[in-house]
């Protein structure tokens, strides 16, 4: 089949800021703040106490019940307090999270797998593993990895897509990963490869990344590997998204109440890879990552190899500080990152980039104008939908006009947001209008759920009703036949 | 007078038939009144709550069917559950009567304070979804996850230690931040 | 054959009930806030200008003519239609009691429908066959159902749409109801009448 055209933008890059210079390491952390939400599902439960010492990479707060991933400590040290703290997520309410002080020793805890070995673990062991380790969905949507791979087998996986497209602006720690660690990015597809006993898989990248392209071609001729493939896709904003990705490459749709895994493929972003990669060498749960730099507001723009916790102000001091331009920082690329109000908040596992953003970086906003009609918005949406339709019900508070329109495959790209020549911001406006369906559908289960209850109530009532009056009438009738009922004649007779 | 019969006759027996036709059709096609009252029951928060004046929601869904109460007489479905009403059943929208009580209150679910309770359990009869654990002389509690904030219980307590406190978010994250890359 | 699809077109497109003749205007107003409750009405339409054609050219044919009856058409023909109408409340009723809910009066309301009259006396003027007949009252009410269903569409569109103060509601939907109308007189000259 014709695979189709990319639909979005080509927007300019700003990439080359952070990764013209080599990739760094930033010193470990004096204190680490670890918010116990930093994945998709329910938060991570503690399960250490306070004053205790614990050592890196050793588990302080296990996965919850459901869709949900463990927490580890990124530094060896006490740990001084379980609290609410501010995190960078959005919204910014104050987040459980788990406070250590670094005590200088780096000193490990036992390795979750014994390094080198996972190609001999049994795949379900391997996978359980990957999920111990915390590892989640380094690319942004941090979906606990171990549950993502665990789903897959249970259908036929035809292919294991590696996403290094990393469509948004400014945004390049995929790409430095696979210029300086391409070696360790095939080794870690093949660990991946067997824990979803699959037998191909595709790296895709955009054609502009020519250096990245070609350290990943060395590596691949290096290792030999017959099953792992490059593809090549254009720059445009947003084909790094899954399920735009998986069309662009295969020309089918993933189906919108569904999941890749349902059309056989499984997608893993470069950092998540790198992270199992790691896992196996030193038997090391996730406890840092990379993290793009960038932006005209921060002295020295890189990609810096961070752990987890590491406070952000601290990080960008490592990358030379604040130049007199910054105005804004902004946690995530130019089109779909959250602005974060300081930066006393700590590097998450969704930490893919900090945009320290000066008036050169952003767009100025000139006030929200009335929809012209002009149609611009439908033209670029990635996702196939109505942007200005569903800017209409959404004023409208129409929530089933909203759902028929399809507002659930929005991907937030921001794309429409771009275009439009009102300055309307449609995508914040579809983000809260999906606040709204969710809030609805939870009320709808809630009511469902008292209903029936109410139900149960009434039917429990009315039987005991019914057997108290069985019971009266048997009292009735036993009274109405003395001779036989009771044993006691009356005094009259 | 004899001409006009056949018109008679003509007349008379259209009518007929179609008397008949009707007959036959309203015997056989029995309106099924439930389907409509279970559409509309499935909007309603069901809270039970009675403040609509109807002892319960379905009791309020026959009502609307019927025709005898408005679709507005909800406060804790809110001006949601109004408008949906409204759309369903192809009426003008209407903002919740103040009348039977505010619209769109904080959402916030009882709680007993275990210090006072006495264990009488006339909470416990009072409560329409079955929503407080408890025995006679055992301490009672409100099971959260179950409770609808109708505070049918308030009034029965002899003691008066149960009040109604807002819910908080769970924290729980439903969907991807972004649903970019993997 | 070939004249019975000529009837079709013809009632459909280049005569439209409500756009070229301008009968049925009250459903056609009134029911189209919603596009839902628009598909059923015209469904329901459908239904008794059909049968109500069909019924009518036999009441016609075989126990008014005969008998030089013809005085009795008017009383006769609405009383064929009533008992469809109402026939269809029922079935509608049994069916979908929301779609009964939702259209209310309107459904009763057929039965004063001047299209539904209009066209069982155009059969009789025009001296149609059964057949054609059928086929005037089956055009008439997918006329009717098209642009009823087109329009409930427009007017759910004009809902979220930003349309100033003094136009919302009736007069909009009658400005568009107008342009509707001269959209429709492009099909005139389509087919010889």
């Amino acid at each position: 089949m014709a695979t189709p055209a990319a639909r979005g933008l080509a927007l300019p890059g700003f990439k080359m800021l952070a990764a013209t210079p080599p990739m760094r390491t930033a010193p470990p952390p004096a204190v680490a703040v670890l918010p116990l939400n930093q994945h998709t599902g329910a938060p991570a439960i503690p399960c250490i106490h306070v004053g205790e010492r614990v050592l890196l990479g050793q588990c302080v707060a296990r996965a919850a019940e459901g869709v949900s991933a463990s927490v580890h400590a990124p530094v060896a040290g006490k740990v001084t307090a379980i609290e609410d703290r501010p995190a960078p997520h959005v919204g910014g309410a104050p987040t459980l999270s788990i406070v250590i002080d670094n005590d200088g020793s780096d000193e490990c805890a036992n390795a979750l797998i014994e390094p080198g070995t996972a190609l001999q673990l049994a795949p379900e062991v391997l996978r359980e593993r990957i999920q111990a380790a915390g590892i989640v969905g380094l690319g942004g949507a941090v979906f606990p990895t171990g549950i993502k791979l665990t789903r897959g087998p249970r259908q036929r996986i035809e292919e294991l897509l590696i996403n290094a497209a990393e469509c948004e602006p400014y945004i390049s720690c995929d790409e430095a990963a696979l210029r300086e660690r391409a070696a360790d990015l095939v080794r870690g597809v093949a660990v991946v490869l067997h824990a979803l006993t699959a037998e191909r898989c595709t790296i895709a990248l955009e054609a502009d990344k020519t250096r990245a392209i070609a350290a990943l071609q060395q590596a691949l001729a290096a290792a030999a590997d017959a099953r792992i493939g490059i593809r090549i896709v254009p720059p445009i904003y947003p084909s790094g998204a899954e399920r735009q990705l998986i069309t662009l490459l295969y020309g089918r749709e993933v189906p919108a109440d569904g999941v890749p895994t349902d059309i056989g493929i499984v997608c893993q972003n470069v950092g998540t890879v790198l992270a199992i990669a790691d896992l196996d060498t030193n038997g090391l749960p996730l406890i840092e990552r990379i993290v793009t730099v960038t932006g005209h507001g921060v002295r020295q723009p890189a990609n810096v190899v961070v752990r987890l916790g590491t406070r952000i102000g601290d990080l960008i001091e490592f990358c030379g500080g604040y130049t007199a331009d910054a105005a804004r920082l902004i946690m995530g690329g130019s089109m779909m990152g959250i602005a974060l109000p300081h930066d006393d908040l700590p590097v998450v596992k969704a930490t893919n980039c900090l945009l320290v953003a000066s008036d050169q970086d952003l767009r100025p906003r000139s006030p929200e104008m009335p929809c012209i009609r002009c149609g611009e918005c439908a033209t670029v949406c990635p996702a196939g939908l109505l942007p200005q339709q569903l800017h209409w019900a959404a004023r409208e508070r129409d929530l089933d006009g909203l759902t028929r329109l399809g507002l659930e495959d929005c991907i937030e790209c921001g794309c429409c947001d771009y275009v439009c020549p009102s300055q309307i911001p449609l995508a914040t406006r579809f983000r809260s209008a999906k606040g709204m369906l969710c809030e609805r559908s939870e009320t709808r289960e809630r009511a469902e759920r008292a209903g029936h209850r109410y139900d149960v109530r009434a039917q429990r009532l009315e039987a005991a009703a019914a057997a108290r009056e069985q019971r009266l009438k048997e009292k009735r009738r036993s009274a109405r036949r003395p001779a036989d009922a009771d044993p006691d004649p009356g005094p009259d007779r | 007078m004899i001409e006009l019969l056949p018109a008679i006759g003509v007349a008379t027996l259209l009518a007929a038939a179609a008397g008949l036709l009707l007959g036959f059709a309203a015997s056989r096609l029995v309106p099924r009144e439930d389907a409509l009252v279970d559409r509309i029951n499935a909007l309603l928060p069901q809270t039970q709550c009675g403040q609509c004046r109807y002892p319960g929601c379905r009791p309020y869904a026959e009502a609307i069917a019927r025709g005898v109460a408005d679709t507005n007489q909800c406060p804790p479905g809110g001006e949601e559950t109004a408008r949906s009403l409204a759309e369903l059943l192809g009426r003008e929208p209407k903002a919740v009567d103040p009348l039977y009580g505010a619209a769109d209150k904080p959402r916030a679910i009882a709680w007993i304070d275990e210090e006072i309770c006495i264990g009488c359990t006339l909470c416990i009869e009072a409560c329409p979804v079955d929503a407080i654990a408890g025995a006679p002389k055992f301490m009672h509690t409100i099971i959260a996850n179950e409770c609808t904030g109708c505070e049918l219980c308030l009034p029965p307590c002899p003691v008066d230690c149960i009040e109604m406190r807002a819910v908080t978010d769970t924290g729980v994250s439903r969907r991807p931040r972004s649903r970019l890359a993997a | 054959m070939s004249d019975l699809i000529v009837i079709l077109v013809g009632t459909v497109l280049v005569n439209n009930f409500v756009l070229a003749n301008f009968l049925g205007l009250c459903p056609f107003v009134g029911v189209s806030g919603r596009y839902q409750s628009a598909v059923g009405m015209a469904f329901a339409t459908l239904f008794v200008l059909t049968l109500a054609s069909a019924l009518s050219y036999l009441v016609e044919r075989y126990a008014l003519a005969p008998f030089d009856l013809e005085y009795l058409r008017t009383l006769s023909f609405i009383l064929v239609i009533a008992a469809v109408v109402q026939f269809t409340e029922i079935a509608v009723r049994r069916m979908s009691p929301v779609l009964h809910q939702v259209l209310g009066v309107f459904l009763p309301l057929i039965t004063t429908n001047c299209a539904v009259l209009g066209v069982a006396l155009l059969n009789v003027q025009r001296s149609h066959t059964f057949l054609e007949s059928l086929a005037f009252g089956f055009g008439a009410a997918a006329g009717f159902a098209l642009v009823l269903t087109a329009f409930a569409a427009l007017r759910e569109r004009l809902r979220g749409a930003a349309v100033p103060l003094a136009f919302r509601g009736a007069p909009i939907a009658l400005v568009t109801a107008g342009i509707m109308a001269l959209a429709f007189m492009g099909f005139a000259g389509l087919v010889r009448s």
